[in-house]
């Protein structure tokens, strides 16, 4: 079945009740959402595999706690698109604002043009593709997941990482504390293969990125740091 | 158009709101924006100030304030009477073509008491408050006046505004409230007056200024956008050929002509963008 929900009439309330039920939205429906017009909270809470194209820019948290629901913002989200995501896809055909992702447990996040500040901030296990640039403090204490980046990375990228893998094509203004550069294996080469080509990147060869994570130091305790405590 | 874009973001600020608006202006004369208690009370101030400089005064009365036009070579002389005989009046704001109209109360509600629909200019600023660092007065509401013709409204707080109003008043700069973001202008004319440009001054502020905040910076001939280098606070951009807007979030955008199709993105922290009219 294919609906379309109208904000021009339908409350916000209105809309995430329709999608979150799976009587009035059982599972493989499509569903078309008009005149979003930067509402807040828009496609949140879906637990069940639905198709959702949402028609202009949003407001904060889009597509927050996706849990299996294929989720198309055709414009830019603001803040916190698909904050803790655990299944499913979210994709922004133009620009993310802050903290895209920000403690996605699973699923897919695209975003086609730039991420702002902070994007992956606390990824638990999310993998997000940005085809454009990513903000300052971007996978900050990022602890699983992956981040691809097809562009630049902002200052301190990775700050204070935990066991998060981060591939980036372009330049990195900074690397946070404690993160490191490391070597691009096969294993490797094979994950971002699968990755880009899931976020429909077909042109750009895996060994043009660089990849970067924990360096270990931070987070495990060290007898010879004691005094400082 | 300027009243809708805030309504939208009435959540954002609900206690008092401010517009700066950029209408006409003549090159020998300059605008002074009064606030006092009532409507009777700045029309009654601006008549006695017409009678001690001796002339006939344009000036118009909108809710609370009066927009009093005085000659450059009149200038000095009619601030020095205000002190002297109407200290309760605020001077929110001086310029050639700004004006400036702020009040507490309900956002929608202070921009239909001023009329801010029926104003025309080329360019304008609109504020709304939720106070967190400073009492709700007029005094607090923004935009505050940093010299002639140019203004800031301020989303965020500063951390340091004490000690950096205690240093600018020892510079000799007149900051009257406990609002930090009053310090912020304060500390931009402060900039200026020892020779900085506006965007050097925005600058220095990287520096200066501790805490979060996204200013927007009113001129005669445009406006100006900073972030904090964190970015802590929102800041949205809609271009299109005809204009620039700027927003809290996209939603107060929304109503702007041709916004589907206008370029919308996000300015980058720590980065000091102007756009200039085109003569």
């Amino acid at each position: 079945m294919t609906g379309v929900i109208d904000l021009k009439s339908a409350t916000i309330r209105d809309l995430n009740s329709r999608l979150q039920d799976a009587a009035s939205a059982p599972e493989g429906s499509v569903w078309h959402v008009a005149n979003v017009r930067g509402h807040h909270s828009v496609a949140v809470g879906i637990d069940r595999p639905l198709t959702v194209e949402v028609e202009g820019n949003t407001g904060y948290f889009t597509a927050g706690m996706n849990h299996g629901a294929e989720i198309t913002v055709k414009g830019n989200a603001g803040q916190g698109v698909a904050e803790t995501m655990s299944a499913g896809k979210v994709h922004v055909t133009g620009d993310a604002s802050m903290a895209a992702g920000a403690s996605g447990r699973g699923g897919l996040l695209v975003i086609d043009g730039n991420a702002a500040a902070r994007c992956g901030i606390s990824m638990k296990g999310i993998d997000i593709v940005v085809k454009g640039d990513v903000g300052h403090l971007s996978a900050f204490m990022a602890q699983t997941g992956r981040l691809v980046v097809l562009g630049d990375a902002g200052e301190s990228l990775g700050d204070s990482i935990y066991e998060a893998r981060l591939y980036v094509r372009g330049a990195v203004t900074s690397l946070g504390a404690d993160c490191i550069e490391k070597p691009l294996r096969d294993e490797h080469r094979a994950e971002l293969a699968g990755l880009l080509a899931a976020a429909g990147v077909t042109d750009v060869p895996v060994d043009a990125f660089r990849r970067y994570g924990s360096a270990r130091d931070l987070y495990h305790f060290k007898v010879d740091n004691a005094g400082a405590y | 158009m300027l009243g809708g874009m805030m309504a939208t973001l009435c959540s954002r600020g609900p206690d008092s709101a401010g517009f700066a608006i950029y209408g006409e202006g003549r090159p020998d004369m300059v605008k002074l924006s009064l606030h006092g208690a009532s409507e009777g009370h700045v029309a009654a101030v601006a008549g006695r100030l017409a009678e001690a400089l001796g002339k006939e005064l344009d000036f118009a009365v909108r809710h609370t304030q009066a927009i009093v036009s005085v000659a450059e070579t009149d200038l000095g002389h009619a601030e020095a009477w205000l002190t002297a005989h109407a200290p309760e009046i605020a001077v929110v704001g001086k310029g050639r073509r700004m004006e400036i109209f702020k009040e507490v109360g309900n956002p929608v509600a202070v921009g239909k008491a001023f009329g801010i629909e029926r104003m025309a200019g080329s360019h304008g600023v609109a504020h709304t408050r939720m106070a967190t660092e400073s009492a709700v007065t007029t005094d607090g509401a923004h935009p505050f006046s940093t010299g002639r013709d140019q203004c800031l409204v301020h989303n965020g707080s500063l951390s340091n505004h004490n000690s950096l109003r205690r240093e600018l008043r020892r510079e000799g700069v007149t900051i009257t409230t406990e609002n930090d973001s009053e310090v912020a202008a304060g500390y931009l004319t402060w900039r200026m007056r020892q020779g900085q440009s506006l965007g050097g001054a925005l600058q220095s502020g990287l520096t200066d200024l501790d805490g979060f905040f996204t200013f927007v910076v009113g001129t005669e001939s445009g406006f100006g956008v900073l972030r904090d280098p964190i970015a802590c606070k929102p800041a949205v951009m809609a271009e299109t050929e005809s204009y620039v807007a700027f927003g809290s979030e996209y939603r107060s955008l929304v109503d702007l002509p041709g916004i589907d199709n206008a370029r919308v993105w996000e300015p980058k922290p720590a980065t000091v963008y102007f756009w200039e009219r085109g003569q």
